[in-house]
């Protein structure tokens, strides 16, 4: 019986945890489905969007370090500090000039390009955007703290003790992102499903030539995009940042993206929230049942050979889009 | 035309090289990466020690300190290039790494090189008949794992009998190195030990502290680094495990791992071989040679950190090993054998620390020929989450030789039979 209550309690942990992997596996699929790029620097996305939160909110002077060094100041910060609310707008709209200037400098010059060229420039985004984190707000882990509560529910803790004789642990963080989430899955769906803008994001997305035809702005439509990429990576980094505090480790959890991605699709959102269930609960089940047998530490790799044997039998993920090409 | 450009190509050499008798130590560091944060700090105190003497002494013995810095980003690859990049007239490394000083071990032995590894590193590299280019004083991985089973030996009366103890660990060779130690420890004491491994870089550790909660440890030893330590003190207030029975290793032990974790990280303790904070004579002469001109690196923003305070530790011992090794050469500018020979007769007294401006700093210790590792000493720290800062809660303490010596002597031994090695005798 024990056993039950313990692997329904690691259960639920891991539908919680797979919750916060598709926060970061949505950012991905977004910018996948609109312009078939896939974005390596969706994680580093997350980082610098922490980063930005996190240097707003302290009142912290961009750049300060290099300023220091060019003109022998003793800038650090300013004399305010931002409430959490105004500094999360401060920094979607951060994110939407990044993405502004991505499309500037970097895709506009790239259209028309194999798939391959545009993966290969968000690499070259991704470590350009570590470095400029790192002047910027310093490498220094921060803290974030936006008033989300954290540690165990107590409500949750009594209302199981009470009825099943045993208190599980839920995180009131995990809670809180899975409200969050299922919040943001459902705007984007209303927004792709019931704007014009929506409309013609799902119409580039279809096709991209015949979009261009009817007169709707590609460049637009990128930037919107990115900007919504942004939007959500703000969210997975406020998220994980508020667990493990603001730093460069944050930028791995696209590696935590990649198994949810192969396993729900690059195409579906849905997609997105189902592999992340999946990979949650699947690891944590296998790591509660197995890990002991192997040593443990089976998480990172199981994750990836989940997804695998998925792609067995659907090479294009769960929801994907299955690509027929006859020649 | 040519001469003069010929002059100024050699100029320029001459410039940017360190000068032939100026004394170089480079400073294999990390500043990017997951590790960062913390590489950044243990630079940062480690070349401003150096800077000190150089501006306040003009140096060691007179001689100039080089400390050319090149960035491995905690990646053994590129540690191991920043080696060979950086060897040419070195006299001594320290890599803050334990994955690049295992590369570096077969290496530093035939460049004949100095490699030094406080508190990291491969354990049984103390004993100097096999390891006679590697020191590892004060204290290494297992000389913590048994300071911190003697402290929970002290804190139950003296048996621990009947108590569960979980090792919370990087699942790395860094993080595996105290488990036989506390294996041996275990079957001593009678404590029950529970192996958590948590895969790098620990981001996520749901399932490891679900199985703390269930198991109900009495107590939670730690070998993390970086991310791993912020996380598992934020998931162990979590689940409300009692902080003061949470001991971290020195590298679960700054104030980046707490700090995240607010009020809840309240408590927490770890052991340390080094002081924390500015209260010690020395930050004056640092702040008026070093902070106060700009010459102090990164601006000095993290002077007085845990990390900090370890890097400036960890130059101390290189200076003081210099000034032995120049005063036995009868010359300023010694070789690494010479400093080898420093290191070998490196007496760090209570006094010599008090004279350095760092009283009660760092453990006294004595090493020779065959003893590189000191005598292992350590102490506790906890963490005041109000006050923001590390309280020291133990003195020195040394750790159980009885259960440590045997097993350097075979660990150094079969590494002295798979390298091929005929260990040296001391006299």
């Amino acid at each position: 019986m024990d056993q039950l209550l313990f692997a329904s309690e690691v259960f639920i942990n891991g539908l919680m945890t797979g919750v916060m992997y598709s926060l970061v596996a949505l950012g991905f699929v977004l910018i996948y489905k609109a312009s078939g790029v896939f974005n390596y620097a969706q994680g580093v996305m997350a980082l610098f969007a922490a980063l930005t939160l996190v240097g707003i909110m302290d009142g912290q002077v961009p750049f300060a370090h290099l300023i220091n060094a060019a003109f022998g100041t003793h800038l650090s910060h300013f004399s305010w500090t931002v409430t959490p609310i105004l500094a999360i707008l401060l920094t979607a709209a951060a994110m939407v000039l990044l993405a502004i200037l991505i499309e500037k400098l970097v895709l506009k010059h790239l259209v028309g390009q194999e798939p391959i060229i545009l993966f290969m420039a968000t690499i070259g985004l991704a470590y350009f955007l570590e470095g400029l984190g790192d002047v910027m707000w310093g490498a220094n882990i921060k803290t974030l703290d936006v008033g989300l509560p954290q540690g165990i529910s107590d409500t949750v803790e009594q209302v199981t003790a009470n009825w099943l004789g045993y208190g599980f642990f839920i995180d009131r963080l995990d809670i809180w992102a899975t409200i969050i989430a299922a919040l943001l899955v459902a705007a984007l769906v209303a927004f792709s499903q019931y704007t014009k803008q929506g409309r013609a994001m799902r119409a580039v997305a279809d096709d991209h030539q015949a979009a261009l035809s009817v007169g709707i702005s590609l460049q637009f439509i990128w930037i919107m995009v990115w900007s919504i990429a942004g939007f959500v990576a703000l969210v997975a980094g406020i998220m994980w940042g508020t667990k493990s505090g603001v730093q460069f480790s944050l930028s791995l959890i696209a590696l935590k993206a990649l198994p949810v991605l192969m396993l729900g699709g690059f195409t579906s959102i849905p997609g997105a929230i189902v592999g992340g269930l999946i990979i949650g609960v699947g690891e944590k089940m296998f790591e509660f049942f197995i890990g002991p047998l192997v040593g443990g530490a089976t998480e990172n790799w199981f994750a990836y050979v989940l997804a695998l044997i998925f792609l067995v039998f659907r090479p294009q993920g769960l929801f994907g889009e299955r690509i027929i090409e006859r020649v | 035309m040519k001469l003069k450009l010929a002059g100024l190509v050699a100029g320029a050499i001459m410039a940017a090289a360190p000068a032939m008798a100026d004394l170089i130590v480079p400073n294999l560091s990390y500043r990017t990466g997951p590790y960062g944060a913390n590489g950044t700090q243990y630079a940062d105190g480690f070349n401003d020690y150096f800077t000190l003497l150089n501006e306040r002494d003009g140096g060691i013995g007179g001689e100039i300190i080089q400390v050319p810095e090149c960035e491995t980003a905690y990646n053994t690859e590129k540690g191991v290039e920043c080696y060979e990049a950086t060897k040419a007239g070195a006299l001594v490394f320290n890599p803050l790494s334990t994955g690049i000083t295992y590369q570096l071990i077969p290496k530093v032995s035939i460049d004949r090189k100095v490699l030094y590894t406080p508190g990291y590193g491969r354990t049984s590299a103390k004993n100097g008949q096999v390891f006679e280019w590697v020191f590892n004083a004060p204290a290494n991985y297992w000389d913590g794992a048994s300071i911190a089973v003697k402290y929970l030996l002290d804190e139950n009366g003296g048996s621990l009998e009947g108590k569960k103890i979980a090792l919370v660990y990087h699942n790395s060779a860094y993080g595996k190195e105290p488990i036989r130690t506390l294996q041996e420890l275990s079957e001593k004491h009678g404590f029950t030990l529970i192996e958590v491994p948590v895969e790098a870089p620990g981001q996520e550790q749901k399932s490891q502290w679900l199985q703390i909660r269930r198991d109900k440890p009495d107590y939670v030893l730690m070998w993390g680094w970086g991310v791993m330590n912020q996380v598992a003190i934020q998931e162990a207030a979590n689940i409300r495990f009692p902080m003061e029975n949470f001991i971290g290793i020195w590298w679960a032990g700054s104030e980046l791992d707490v700090m995240p974790a607010g009020n809840g990280a309240n408590g927490y303790k770890s052991l340390t071989f080094n002081g924390v904070g500015t209260d010690y004579p020395l930050y004056e002469e640092l702040k008026t040679h070093v902070i106060d001109p700009g010459k102090a690196s990164q601006g000095g923003q993290h002077v007085g950190s845990a990390v900090y305070s370890r890097g400036m530790y960890a130059a101390v011992v290189i200076a003081e090993a210099i000034r032995k090794a120049q005063e036995l050469a009868g010359t300023s500018a010694i070789t690494p054998e010479q400093l080898r020979e420093g290191f070998e007769n490196l007496d760090m007294t209570d006094a010599r620390l008090t004279e350095i401006g760092l009283p009660d700093f760092g453990p006294a210790f004595t090493l020779d020929c065959a003893n590189h590792g000191g005598n292992g000493m350590a102490r506790v720290q906890q963490w005041d989450a109000a006050e923001k800062k590390w309280n020291l809660i133990t003195e020195f303490t040394e750790p159980d030789a009885e259960v440590l010596d045997p097993l350097i002597a075979e660990d150094s031994e079969a590494y002295a039979a798979e390298a091929g090695i005929e260990p040296r005798t001391c006299d």
